[in-house]
C-alpha cells in the first residue's frame, strides 16, 4: 500500500489514522475508494453503542469493482449512504454538517485530495481543521489548483500536469493550502515557453 | 515638505524612476558582503530624516501611482484582497493605524479628525474626503481594509492569534514577489513559509514565531526581505506570472544596468489593540542597478552578495537566469576594496 512521507513540507498536513472520539454523540464518518478498508477496521472496533451513532457516506471512486460498500452497509443498517462521486457526497456532507448538533465528530479517510475537500467543506462550517481524524488509503494523487485560472484538478499523479480547465502546463509546488484542500500549481514555462520538462509519475 | 508625486508606471512602458533623492533613501538590506537568513528583527524605531524610517508608515514619490497600480491590480483580480469572515475587528484596528500615522506623519497631506465614532479623514493627494462612522462597515465605499490599503503604499496582511501560532487570515496584495494570497489565506506561519529553502532546517521560522506571538501593542517590530525583479514591475504574483516569466530571458550585458532592479521590502509587524491580531506589512521599493550604482560600495557589495549567494536561495527567489549577467555588469565597480559597514550609501 503507497503511504505519503512524513511531511517534508511544511504545510502537507498529516493524517494520523483514525480512532474513534470517546464521548462524540454522533460520528460523522466519510470515505472515497480504499478509505472504505480503514472504515471497516473502525466499525469492527468498535460495540454496537458506538456504531448505533455513526452515519457513513461513501464514494467508491477507483474501487468500484471491489465492492467495499457491501461489506460496509451490513455494519450500519440504514446508516451507510454510498454516492456516485465525490461531489455527489460533498453536496450530502453539507446537508448533514448544516443539520449537526453540538458534539458531532467528523472523519475522513480515503485519497489526499477528497479528505481535503471534506476537511475544507467542513471549515466552512465551523469545523476546527485539526479535529477531525483522517487516514489516507489509496492513491498517492494529488488534488490541484491551478493559480492562474484557479480551476481544480483531482488525481494529479505527475509532477507537470496541463491545467484541464485553462491547458497551461503546470509545475506542481510542494505547498499546500488546507482551505482549498489542494496543491499549488503554477506554470512551468512562462520564461521560455519551448521549455517544459518531461513529467515524471511521481504519486502512483 | 515639498514633494512632487511622480506620474508613472509600473507596467507595459515601465516609465518608474526614482529621483537622486529616493535613490540616496533607498533601505539597501546588506549590511556586510554575504546573505544568509536570520531572524533580522529590530524594534521599529524612528530612524533619520528623510530615511524610509523616519515614520512608521513611510510615503514617497511613488504613492500617488502606487495607488493607481493598486487599483489596477484589484479590477482584474479582486481576490488579492480577501478577509475571513472574523478579521473584521482587525480590518477597523487597521484603518486607526494606518489613518492616525499617516496623519501624525504627514499632517499636510492627510488629516483624521475623531469625535467619538464620528471620524473624517482627508487624503489630500488622492484627492479623498471622506466622513465615516468607526465600526460601521456601512458607511465607508470599501471594507476597512481595503478601504485604507488603496490609499496606502505596500501589502498587507492580518494575522490572528491562536493555539500557539499566527494565521494569515486577511490580506491584500497586488504588488508581491511570487506568493498568493488566495492561496496562502488562512495557513499559519510555518505553513505560508512551506516553500523557502534552508530556513525551516536552520530554526529561523520556530524562533521568529516565537518572537511574534510575543509582540506587544506599540512596540512594532521590523525586518527587511529582498530579491530582484525585472523591470519596474510590482505585480509579481504567480497569478501573473504568465505575463511577467519572459522578462527573466530578456535581459542582455546590454540592458541589464536599467532592466534589473534589487526590490527590497521594509516588512513592519504591529499588534493590534482591539483584535490581538497582528498588522505584517510588506512595504516595497525598487531601484535599478544603475541607480544603485550611483553609490559604488552599494554596487560592489551586491555584486559580492550576487556571487556568494547559495545557488537554491537563488533559484526560490528566481535569480538564476540574469544572475551572471548582473554580477558581470557590477564588476565594473569592484576594485577589490572592502565596503564600510552599515547598510547605507558612500
Amino acid at each position: 500500500m503507497p503511504t505519503i512521507p512524513p511531511s517534508l513540507y511544511k504545510s502537507r498536513p498529516v493524517y494520523p489514522g483514525l480512532s474513534w472520539i470517546a464521548g462524540a454523540r454522533r460520528h460523522l464518518i466519510t470515505a472515497d475508494g480504499e478509505g472504505a478498508l480503514a472504515v471497516l477496521e473502525l466499525l469492527n472496533s468498535a460495540d454496537q453503542e458506538t456504531r448505533n451513532r455513526a452515519i457513513l457516506l461513501y464514494t467508491p471512486g477507483g474501487s468500484k469493482q471491489l465492492g467495499h460498500g457491501a461489506k460496509l452497509a451490513p455494519l450500519l443498517p440504514g446508516a451507510c449512504h454510498e454516492f456516485p462521486s465525490i461531489e455527489t457526497l460533498l453536496f450530502r456532507l453539507n446537508v448533514e454538517l448544516t443539520r449537526a448538533n453540538m458534539s458531532t465528530r467528523l472523519y475522513a479517510t480515503g485519497t489526499e485530495g477528497f479528505m481535503g475537500q471534506v476537511i475544507a467543506l467542513a471549515q466552512g462550517h465551523g469545523v476546527n481543521p485539526l479535529s477531525v481524524k483522517t487516514e489516507h488509503r489509496g492513491s498517492l494523487a494529488r488534488r490541484v489548483q491551478c493559480v492562474h485560472c484557479k480551476g481544480f484538478m483531482d488525481g494529479v499523479t505527475t509532477s507537470i500536469v496541463a491545467c484541464s480547465h485553462c491547458g497551461i502546463s503546470l509545475f506542481v509546488r510542494d505547498h499546500y493550502s488546507r482551505r482549498l484542500g489542494a496543491f499549488q500549481g503554477v506554470i512551468v514555462n512562462a520564461e521560455v515557453a519551448e521549455e517544459i520538462p518531461a513529467a515524471e509519475e511521481l504519486y502512483p | 515638505m515639498s514633494l512632487t508625486f511622480r506620474d508613472e508606471t509600473f507596467r507595459d512602458d515601465f516609465t518608474f524612476r526614482n529621483s537622486p533623492a529616493a535613490i540616496r533613501r533607498f533601505p539597501f538590506p546588506f549590511d556586510r558582503d554575504q546573505y544568509m537568513y536570520s531572524v533580522n528583527m529590530e524594534p521599529h524605531s524612528k530612524g533619520p530624516a528623510g530615511s524610509a524610517t523616519e515614520f512608521p508608515i513611510d510615503i514617497d514619490e511613488h504613492y500617488v501611482s502606487e495607488m493607481r497600480e493598486r487599483a489596477l491590480v484589484l479590477q482584474q483580480d479582486p481576490l488579492r484582497c480577501q478577509s475571513l469572515p472574523h478579521m473584521i475587528t482587525a480590518e477597523w484596528d487597521l484603518v486607526e493605524l494606518l489613518m492616525t500615522s499617516m496623519a501624525d506623519s504627514y499632517p499636510h497631506w492627510f488629516s483624521l479628525s475623531r469625535n467619538g465614532n464620528d471620524w473624517h479623514w482627508i487624503n489630500r493627494p488622492l484627492g479623498i474626503d471622506q466622513k465615516f462612522t468607526f465600526g460601521n462597515v456601512a458607511t465607508l465605499p470599501y471594507p476597512p481594509m481595503e478601504y485604507i490599503t488603496r490609499q496606502c503604499q505596500g501589502d498587507f496582511s492580518l494575522l490572528d492569534q491562536r493555539d500557539d501560532n499566527i494565521w494569515m487570515d486577511a490580506g491584500i496584495a497586488t504588488t508581491q514577489a511570487d506568493w498568493s494570497l488566495d492561496f496562502d489565506i488562512g495557513m499559519n506561519f510555518m505553513e505560508w513559509h512551506a516553500p523557502v529553502p534552508f530556513a525551516h532546517q536552520m530554526g529561523v521560522f520556530e524562533r521568529a514565531l516565537k518572537y511574534l506571538l510575543n509582540l506587544q501593542i506599540d512596540k512594532p517590530v521590523r525586518r527587511l526581505n529582498w530579491t530582484m525583479t525585472i523591470n519596474p514591475r510590482l505585480d509579481t504574483s504567480p497569478e501573473q506570472y504568465p505575463h511577467w516569466g519572459k522578462d527573466r530571458t530578456q535581459v542582455t550585458a546590454e540592458n541589464v544596468g536599467d532592466k534589473v532592479y534589487l526590490r527590497v521590502e521594509l516588512q513592519g509587524l504591529w499588534r493590534l489593540p482591539r483584535s490581538n491580531a497582528i498588522v505584517f506589512s510588506i512595504r516595497g521599493y525598487l531601484a535599478s542597478l544603475s541607480e544603485l550604482a550611483t553609490s559604488p560600495k552599494w554596487a560592489r557589495r551586491l555584486s559580492r552578495v550576487l556571487k556568494s549567494l547559495p545557488d537554491e536561495i537563488a533559484e526560490y527567489k528566481g535569480l538564476s537566469r540574469h544572475r551572471a549577467l548582473s554580477i558581470a555588469w557590477l564588476s565594473q565597480f569592484e576594485d577589490d576594496s572592502p565596503t564600510s559597514p552599515g547598510c547605507g550609501p558612500d
